[in-house]
């Protein structure tokens, strides 16, 4: 006991030389901040293009000479799966270091962790979940989210299809939470735009093949096959649709907006496919210049994905509210919950009573030549290429 | 439902019971030579779509830009290098658990698969994301009513049955197949009889990973997409088409295998709620027929492997 208890002294008394030694070269206080994505499994992509961008943003506060303090990211693998995301949510919620998080791009994870964060009274702020359930079905205070959501989305998406003339469409999505909500969404703004749906799929979202389900969408020949879910099954159900002979349009959600999409159809299966997402473009967006220079000058091996500046708002906001409030989990949330108007890269970030951002622009998309173009900016909106069926 | 429909449902199915019978063959001869379930076999398959695909790459950055040159490069590579494989895993990690529990060797192949995954995820150029498999073969396609046959998948069919019958001949018809059967029925007399015991260990290993490897890029062909996790699920409905045809018989293996893509497809066809539940639907088809007979639709003729 005695042995133990000397070396465990002179362990402290290490400890406190070398943290006065740091202490010494530099004045500031260690912070820790997290963040949540998927980094492996199908979305990783997105989820490393995530972190790298949340990194970003404590990379350049820590380069600020005027920062109070030294932010340290933790950063964890959700696999967008419930399970292992609500085990990280656990841990990174019970660590009392961690002031922030920003975390998810699955809402089927989000869902199952909200709760956590509320228990623990973790400040958070969602970069790229998009069912409105993550804060429209609980009332707690520390969950915000700066992107906005699949009703806006689908709001959107519905109008516009419909104002191309399109008029029958089948629709398949995957059956979780993001998929059904979708699917929900879309049935519900379609309906009122005059549209008809002739049948619905639900799949599951690991599933490779599609040719029963799309045989039968083939006998229905709808306008269009609107698909509610994230890129691998997307790929699959549009290559697919080709080896059945089905000329439908097909329309996806932001879910299927990532170049991964496109690389994995192929350019030629991919020009006209249409896809809308919360925000814009890096280089629409108000600070999205300074964003892409930045990133690009930090030498990350991937790309910012398309949810990257929103990882990147998130965290900053988040910074901010640090060094104006102190590193406290209950300052920090009141400091959230003020937030009206507050200036981001993505745009004006107001929340709402659920912690809701309601100035959420939605952009429309269509691959032409192997790239996610604007609508607006593409050779579709003169008519010089037309989408399928027109 | 008219007839053009019906026809069309009937070649998706077919497809997908040639990918599942090629898959569930090679279940049937590792479990029939050696008495083990392999169960790294679908990310085998998955390597070999891969390896498949890194050559068709490199062909073109060579400017070989034949479509048919470039399929039979890809074959041969993928089927080639993974047969190596094949033999590789079992000589240092399935031979040497030969007298161990059957358990280890199953945990052993398990935890191989996952690292095969992993690898190619991390590994492999952007591996996480699916890849654009290309088309080599012609898109021609005939279309009568609301049939279309594509010129691709007629082909990918044909081929699968001409590499199903292959290796039937091969087993029952050839000096190798005779020594795979022999060992498969009793090892101490099949090396009493002078027969190489490793050898054709290896050699069914190699044979079982080459089939395995024609299924995945059949898969690419069909599909014009790959990603790392193409061989998980493959793996589990090949290992239930070999169990429920009658594990160790290759028959039992394509008719288990033909049975589970029918049960698909007439689950999502059929099933008057969300067709999310046909695998569902198919496994618990598969269930009640293990329940029913426990050896599989054709047992084995010895029954105490079982």
């Amino acid at each position: 006991m005695k042995i133990l208890g000397k070396s465990t002294v002179s362990a402290i008394a290490m400890v406190m030389t070398l943290t006065v030694g740091v202490g010494v070269a530099d004045a500031k206080d260690k912070v820790k901040v997290a963040f949540i994505g998927p980094m492996t499994g199908g979305v990783s992509a997105v989820g490393v293009g995530g972190r790298n961008s949340a990194e970003l943003a404590v990379q350049l506060r820590n380069a600020d000479p005027e920062a109070k303090y030294e932010y340290e990211l933790v950063s964890m693998d959700s696999e967008c799966k419930p399970n292992v995301g609500v085990q990280v949510a656990t841990k990174i919620a019970a660590d009392s270091k961690i002031i922030g998080l920003v975390g998810h791009y699955c809402s089927a994870v989000a869902m199952g962790a909200v709760d956590i964060y509320h228990r623990f009274n973790l400040p958070m702020s969602v970069w790229g979940a998009v069912l409105p359930d993550v804060t429209y079905a609980n009332d707690y205070k520390e969950i915000h989210r700066v992107n906005g959501t699949m009703i806006n989305q689908n709001e959107v998406a519905a109008k516009f299809m419909t104002e191309q003339g399109y008029k029958t469409w089948v629709v398949i999505h995957d059956t979780t939470d993001y998929g059904k909500g979708h699917d929900k969404y879309f049935t519900e703004y379609l309906t009122q735009n005059g549209g008809e749906i002739l049948a619905d799929f639900g799949v599951s979202s690991d599933q490779q093949d599609f040719t029963a389900e799309l045989t039968k969408a083939k006998q229905l020949n709808p306008d269009v096959i609107y698909f509610g879910g994230l890129t691998p099954l997307g790929v699959r159900i549009r290559a697919q649709m080709e080896k059945l002979g089905i000329t439908s349009q097909f329309q996806g959600v932001s879910g299927i907006k990532s170049d991964s999409f496109i690389e994995g159809v192929g350019p030629e299966l991919s020009e006209g496919v249409v896809s809308f997402l919360e925000g814009a473009p890096v280089d629409k967006l108000p600070g999205g210049q300074y964003f892409t220079e930045k990133y690009q000058a930090a030498g990350f091996a991937e790309s910012e994905e398309a949810y990257g500046p929103f990882a990147f708002a998130a965290m900053t906001l988040i910074l901010d509210g640090i060094e104006e409030v102190g590193p406290n989990r209950k300052k920090l949330t009141e400091y959230l919950g003020n937030i009206q108007g507050y200036d981001s890269i993505v745009g004006e970030v107001s929340f709402d009573d659920h912690g809701q951002n309601t100035v959420a622009a939605i952009t429309k998309y269509v691959i032409q030549d192997g790239k996610w173009v604007v609508w607006e900016d593409s050779e579709y909106v003169d008519g010089t290429r037309k989408l399928a069926g027109k | 439902m008219d007839v053009g429909l019906l026809g069309q449902f009937v070649v998706n199915g077919m497809m997908l019971g040639m990918m599942y019978a090629l898959v569930a063959v090679g279940f049937t001869l590792f479990f029939g030579v050696l008495d083990v379930i392999k169960f790294s076999h679908g990310d085998v398959l998955m390597v070999g779509t891969f390896a498949g695909f890194t050559t068709y790459i490199g062909m073109t950055a060579i400017g070989i830009d034949n479509a048919l040159l470039q399929l039979v490069g890809v074959l041969v590579i993928s089927i080639g290098s993974m047969a190596v494989m094949g033999a590789i895993i079992a000589r240092y990690l399935v031979l040497p658990l030969k007298s161990a529990p059957p358990l280890n060797t199953l945990l052993v192949t398990l935890m191989l698969g996952t690292v095969l995954r992993e690898a190619i995820r991390l590994f492999y150029p952007d591996g996480s994301n699916p890849k654009h498999f290309p088309a080599l073969l012609p898109t021609d396609s005939w279309a009568v009513g609301s049939f279309t046959l594509r010129a691709d998948s007629a082909i990918l069919l044909l081929a699968g049955l001409l590499v199903i019958i292959g290796v039937n001949v091969l087993i029952n018809r050839t000096r190798l197949g005779l020594a795979i059967r022999a060992v498969a029925q009793d090892e101490e007399t099949a090396k009493c009889m002078g027969i190489n015991f490793k050898m054709i260990v290896l050699l069914t290993f190699a044979l079982g990973s080459g089939v395995a490897a024609f299924a995945g890029v059949m898969n690419g062909l069909y599909y014009n997409e790959i990603n790392f996790g193409m061989g998980l699920l493959l793996g589990v409905i090949g290992f239930s088409a070999a169990i429920v045809g009658g594990l160790g018989n290759i028959y039992g293996a394509i008719l288990g295998g033909f049975l589970f893509a029918g049960l698909q497809t007439l689950g999502a066809v059929a099933l008057p709620f969300s067709s999310a539940y046909k695998d569902v639907f198919a496994f618990a088809v598969v269930i009640a027929i293990i329940a029913w007979r426990p050896t599989g639709l054709i047992a084995e003729k010895t029954s105490e492997r079982v």
